[in-house]
């Protein structure tokens, strides 16, 4: 499993998943989840144009830095301010951040 | 009371070429979008963004493929209910179905054709403490008629496309206008951001950047907000008639919840014979439904589209043969 890495995810209930992600299918985290199951809304499909793929980052791990169309993105949402706040799918799956701990943001939810 | 064969809930590339393939076999179509224009989630949210996975288009932008369906199927003649929300389904005696919508207008048809996508659009509000009780009464968050606005007073909040386009559209109609903006740059086409800029050096509008509404206040209808200033940390109040915070839409499945459809989550289970739903006379396509091997792609969608009216002609006419008959042989007939 050298290709795959763990991601740590917990939902809107609180619940803490454990996920694997490979790395070499160019996925990025909002696919990754997708991929597992979690309910991810992801209503652009991860063009960064819509917020309903919003994480808030836990870890420290080394993010790739935010795109204008990304900030801008979250401060439309009125997610920007958060602490950690990114949008899932401009994080590519990279042995970068394995282990990466991510809580979803409520926009994610898609029952709202 | 609008009256049709097949009543097409949702506007986007789905519902668009269902009015295509309906047409082909002499259905006639009519359709409801809770958003101002067709063309869906394309027109929506990425019109400028390019599709590779059309079949016969190495690319082509959303929004050109949204035309390109509406030109298709206007030789069909499709009706359109544009800025209502599909609220209400109603089966009468004879398996035929009313719709009304939030507005109250009325559709009769023996086949509804759900392509409603990820559902209705609505708006994202900002976190105002009165603002529900101004909705309405000052607060518009969708511009239907701009000539509602002529000679008033207006505040925009928003920093993309649609706050910047409707800035400039209405600096010519209404009597003042106030953009306020929570940062300093904007999302929104570069030529757009300039005009905005120059309208702002000029005087003719008001603009406000590291800004957001913080208070609203009225009697009975919308007569003041306070701007804040986020960096300086002031705030002023400006009197006005209209609040209108465009900070985009984002989808809910909405009322069709309400509709006796069997669901999975947020989508329409069907059978894909035909994507009929558990209610004979009412379909599912495109990204709405949910079977086993779903892709939402729009290219899965015409397909879903093209076999759901072969089914729907069967429940129109239950005593004709349907024969297929290609458009290179028979071309296109509208009516």
């Amino acid at each position: 499993m050298e290709d795959f890495i763990t991601l740590y995810v917990t939902d809107l209930k609180g619940v803490r998943h454990e996920i694997q992600a490979p790395t070499d299918m160019g996925l990025n985290l909002m696919e990754a989840m997708k991929a597992n199951e979690l309910p991810v809304k992801a209503t652009c499909g991860g063009m960064a144009m819509c917020a309903t793929c919003n994480i808030c980052v836990k870890s420290d791990h080394p993010l790739p830095e935010m795109s204008e169309d990304e900030e801008d993105m979250l401060d439309e949402a009125f997610v920007l301010d958060i602490d950690g706040s990114r949008l899932s799918c401009q994080i590519p799956v990279s042995s970068e951040i394995d282990g990466l701990e991510v809580v979803l943001g409520s926009l994610t939810d898609p029952e709202e | 009371m609008i009256e049709t064969d097949i009543l097409i809930i949702g506007a986007g590339p789905c519902g668009l070429f269902t009015v295509f393939e309906a047409g082909l076999i002499k259905l006639r179509c009519h359709l409801i979008d809770s958003l101002p224009q067709p063309g869906g989630q394309l027109a929506e949210i990425y019109p400028k963004k390019p599709i590779y996975d059309v079949p016969g288009f190495p690319s082509i932008l959303a929004g050109e493929l949204v035309n390109n369906l509406i030109e298709q199927g206007a030789p069909f003649n499709p009706g359109f209910t544009l800025g209502e929300r599909a609220e209400t389904i109603e089966r009468l005696e004879d398996d035929t179905f009313i719709v009304t919508t939030n507005r109250g207008t009325k559709h009769k048809a023996p086949v509804i054709a759900i392509a409603g996508g990820l559902g209705c659009f609505e708006p994202r509000k900002p976190e105002l403490e009165n603002l529900a009780k101004f909705e309405d009464f000052g607060v518009d968050y969708i511009i239907k008629d701009p000539e509602k606005f002529r000679d008033k007073k207006v505040v925009i909040a928003g920093g993309g496309d649609s706050a910047l386009d409707w800035t400039i559209f209405l600096a010519e109609v209404a009597s003042e206008v106030t953009l306020v903006h929570r940062r300093t740059k904007f999302r929104g086409a570069l030529d757009s951001v300039e005009k905005v800029q120059h309208l702002a050096e000029q005087g003719k509008i008001h603009l406000h950047i590291n800004s957001e509404v913080s208070h609203l206040a009225g009697d009975d209808t919308l007569s003041t907000v306070t701007i804040s200033d986020k960096v300086e940390k002031t705030s002023i109040d400006r009197t006005t008639d209209y609040f209108i915070p465009l900070f985009g839409l984002s989808p809910k499945l909405g009322p069709l919840k309400e509709w006796g459809l069997d669901l999975n989550r947020e989508s329409i289970s069907v059978n894909t014979l035909d994507y009929s739903t558990n209610v004979p006379g009412i379909y599912a396509i495109g990204d709405i439904n949910d079977y086993e091997g779903k892709l939402r792609l729009i290219l899965c969608g015409f397909h879903e589209a093209t076999l759901m009216v072969q089914s729907a002609y069967k429940r129109i006419h239950p005593d004709k043969n349907l024969v297929l008959k290609y458009t290179t042989v028979s071309g296109v007939n509208s009516f």
